[in-house]
């Protein structure tokens, strides 16, 4: 065997110990590798804790676009005014002004606008298909006035017919649309025959028949007649109750739902109350906040038990590998190299978990949204996070066992 | 040109474990061993044998005295200082071995070469020459498991040699092994000394000392020298 040159003797500047990178990871590794099942074990915590967490934060960030995308299209694009006035003054007429339809189609951002109220019938007179004879119909039905306005802004699908439009309703025409339910109950297939209904006593002719409604869906169990002739046949909608509904363009409802009082009633806009649309992003942080906060605790719960869990495996290990420590130390392995070694182990753990774990919860997130059709949805930032999340609960959890690695004397554990 | 500098000189190198109450475990001794020498050093046990390894292999600081170690004063150096001298000129071999049970022959000579900044890639090729060198180089890939106690403690000395150290340092190096691995393992010694390295070998069996080029006695912590053959 070659002797070790010794050419540098008294040299004070003496090559100090390193551990790289690359060793650290070996060892590392390979101290996870010799006892698998445990180090398997060991994780399960991790693995557990990491993805409650990314399945209960892909979970919500699924159900949130779900909401968005309904809400989007159809109620953040309407918008309700109610006639409050009596509340306000008990002999204040009806709020809404004769041309409010019109008033408010003038705004901007505004497709489809219009009055409607349910028509008090006198007491005893029903719906029926003919003049005289049984009622065709038993239950009680809705009869709704409405300006052509509202009824657009229902954006309602039509079986048959036509709806009535400006001039039926300016002239007062005993016309009717209902819905295609109603129709079959009133024994009406076809309008070919201009079929006719009686309400009460007064007869109107049916000239449409709706399929489908995409607001406002009560409109499909009622008779809706044009407003102005339901004023003529019954009077003026005594006690207040008259709505009206507007449809706006996407983007424009808060808008209008800020001019709309004062657009209609510039004296008194407190005689009218706006229902806007729902805040979809109010409504994500509900959903948000509930039910989820309670996992994300539970999550936690799970991170802390695999931490601890990883400690314990950890400082068993610290334990059982005394002899290892002392070998180390006598092969120039200082202090703080036994340190970052069970510090990369139980770093390599968590993270291993942590790996598991985002893969176990993105399958979960993946699932139930197949399950529900829904588009699975997870942020980006919850990926990346949630590996970091396990390394460094690894690394948290190793602290402790590391520092007692390296406090172990090497003469001690040499004689183990 | 200067001549090499002991491999070990100790100066009144003593160790007292504080009390109470205090425990001369080392008196304060003389000792200087050449390049090249096999010393012995002999005792029954709790004669202090282990403390004098503790301190002649940087495990442990004495508490008088000086101790060079190559020349090197150790007793003025840091810790970390004191871990790299030991890591690069000591080669410790263990009664117990100390191989690492998951890991193959190659790879446990392969660790000595970890801390001492030996690149990687150069490290599995001299881990095979110092396993050929002990005669191993056919169960590189054993594990300690499989592995004879004389084979275990071969594969122990191949790593202890890897470094290329200016000492070997050998406690109790047959203590575990039958009379015919004892035998190999001495002669595996006697052939690295013949082949220019400084061996020390701390036992309590006379026949193993007997071995040595030169033999220290150790009693109650005094540490003396015995007249050479």
């Amino acid at each position: 065997m070659k002797r070790f040159r010794t050419g540098r003797r008294g040299d004070p500047a003496i090559p100090s110990s390193v551990f790289g990178a690359r060793d650290i990871l070996a060892e590392s590794v390979a101290g996870m590798l010799q006892r698998p099942a445990r180090s398997a074990l060991t994780t399960l915590g991790t693995v557990l804790g990491v993805g409650t967490f990314v399945a209960i934060l892909g979970l919500t960030a699924t159900t949130s676009s779900q909401i968005d995308s309904r809400f989007n299209l159809l109620s953040a694009t309407e918008v309700t005014v109610e006639d409050v006035a009596r509340e306000q003054d008990e002999f204040a007429d009806a709020a809404f002004p004769d041309d409010a339809d019109a008033t408010i189609e003038g705004l901007n951002g505004v497709e489809h606008a219009g009055v409607f109220w349910s028509v008090r019938l006198p007491p005893g007179s029903t719906v029926k298909s003919s003049p005289v004879g049984d009622a065709a119909v038993g239950e009680k039905i809705d009869v709704v006035a409405a300006s052509p306005g509202a009824l657009r802004a229902a954006v309602p699908t039509l079986a048959q017919g036509r709806l009535f439009d400006t001039y039926l309703s300016e002239t007062s025409q005993p016309v009717a649309v209902i819905g295609s339910g109603m129709a079959s109950r009133l024994g009406i297939t076809t309008l070919q025959t201009q079929p006719a209904i009686f309400i009460g006593d007064t007869p109107f002719t049916v000239i449409g028949i709706v399929s489908d409604v995409r607001r406002k869906a009560d409109l499909l169990l009622s008779v809706v007649v044009p407003g102005t002739t339901a004023e003529k046949v019954w009077g003026h909608p005594a006690d207040a109750g008259t709505k009206m509904l507007i449809s706006t363009e996407a983007g424009a409802a808060r808008q209008v739902s800020e001019l709309a009082p004062t657009a209609l009633r510039p004296d008194h806009p407190e005689y009218l109350k706006v229902i806007p649309p729902p805040d979809p992003k109010a409504l994500r942080t509900s959903v948000t906040s509930d039910l989820n906060q309670l996992f994300l605790l539970l999550a936690a719960i799970c991170l802390v038990i695999g931490a601890v869990g990883i400690a314990n495996t950890t400082l068993v290990a610290v334990l059982e590998r005394t002899g290892e420590i002392g070998l180390r130390r006598a092969l120039g392995a200082r202090g703080r190299h036994i340190t970052v070694q069970f510090l990369a182990e139980s770093g390599t753990l968590g993270a291993l978990g942590g790996l598991v774990g985002t893969s176990l919860g993105t399958i979960t997130v993946v699932i139930v949204a197949v399950v529900r059709e829904w588009t699975p949805v997870i942020h980006t930032a919850t990926v990346a996070a949630a590996p970091v999340i396990g390394l460094v609960t690894g690394l948290v959890a190793g602290l402790y066992p590391a520092w007692r690695a390296s406090r172990v004397p090497p003469a001690e554990a040499l004689r183990r | 040109m200067t001549p090499p500098a002991p491999v070990i000189e100790f100066r009144q190198v003593g160790l007292t474990y504080p009390g109470p109450p205090p425990v001369e475990a080392l008196r304060p001794c003389d000792l200087v061993i050449e390049p090249g020498e096999f010393v012995s050093i002999v005792g029954p046990s709790g004669s202090g044998k282990s403390t004098f390894l503790n301190i002649a292999g940087l495990l442990d600081k004495p508490t008088t005295g000086t101790y060079l170690l190559d020349g090197i004063d150790t007793t003025t150096l840091k810790d970390s200082d004191v871990t790299s001298v030991r890591g690069r000129r000591i080669g410790f071999v263990f009664q117990s071995f100390h191989l690492l049970p998951h890991r193959s022959a190659l790879e446990n000579v392969m660790l000595a070469m970890t801390y001492n900044g030996v690149p990687r890639a150069e490290r599995a090729e001299r881990a095979r020459e110092a396993l050929a060198c002990v005669g191993l180089g056919h169960r590189v890939a054993a594990m300690p498991s499989t592995l004879s106690g004389g084979e275990r403690q071969r594969c122990a000395i191949a790593r202890a040699l890897v470094a290329r150290p200016s000492l070997l340092l050998c406690d109790e190096p047959t203590g575990n092994l039958d009379t015919a691995n004892t035998a190999t393992v001495l002669r595996l010694l006697e052939t690295l000394h013949d082949g220019g390295m400084t061996v020390l070998v701390i036992t309590h069996e006379p026949e193993v000392a007997a071995r040595g080029s030169r033999t220290v006695a150790i009693r109650d912590g005094l540490l003396s020298e015995q007249v050479m053959r």
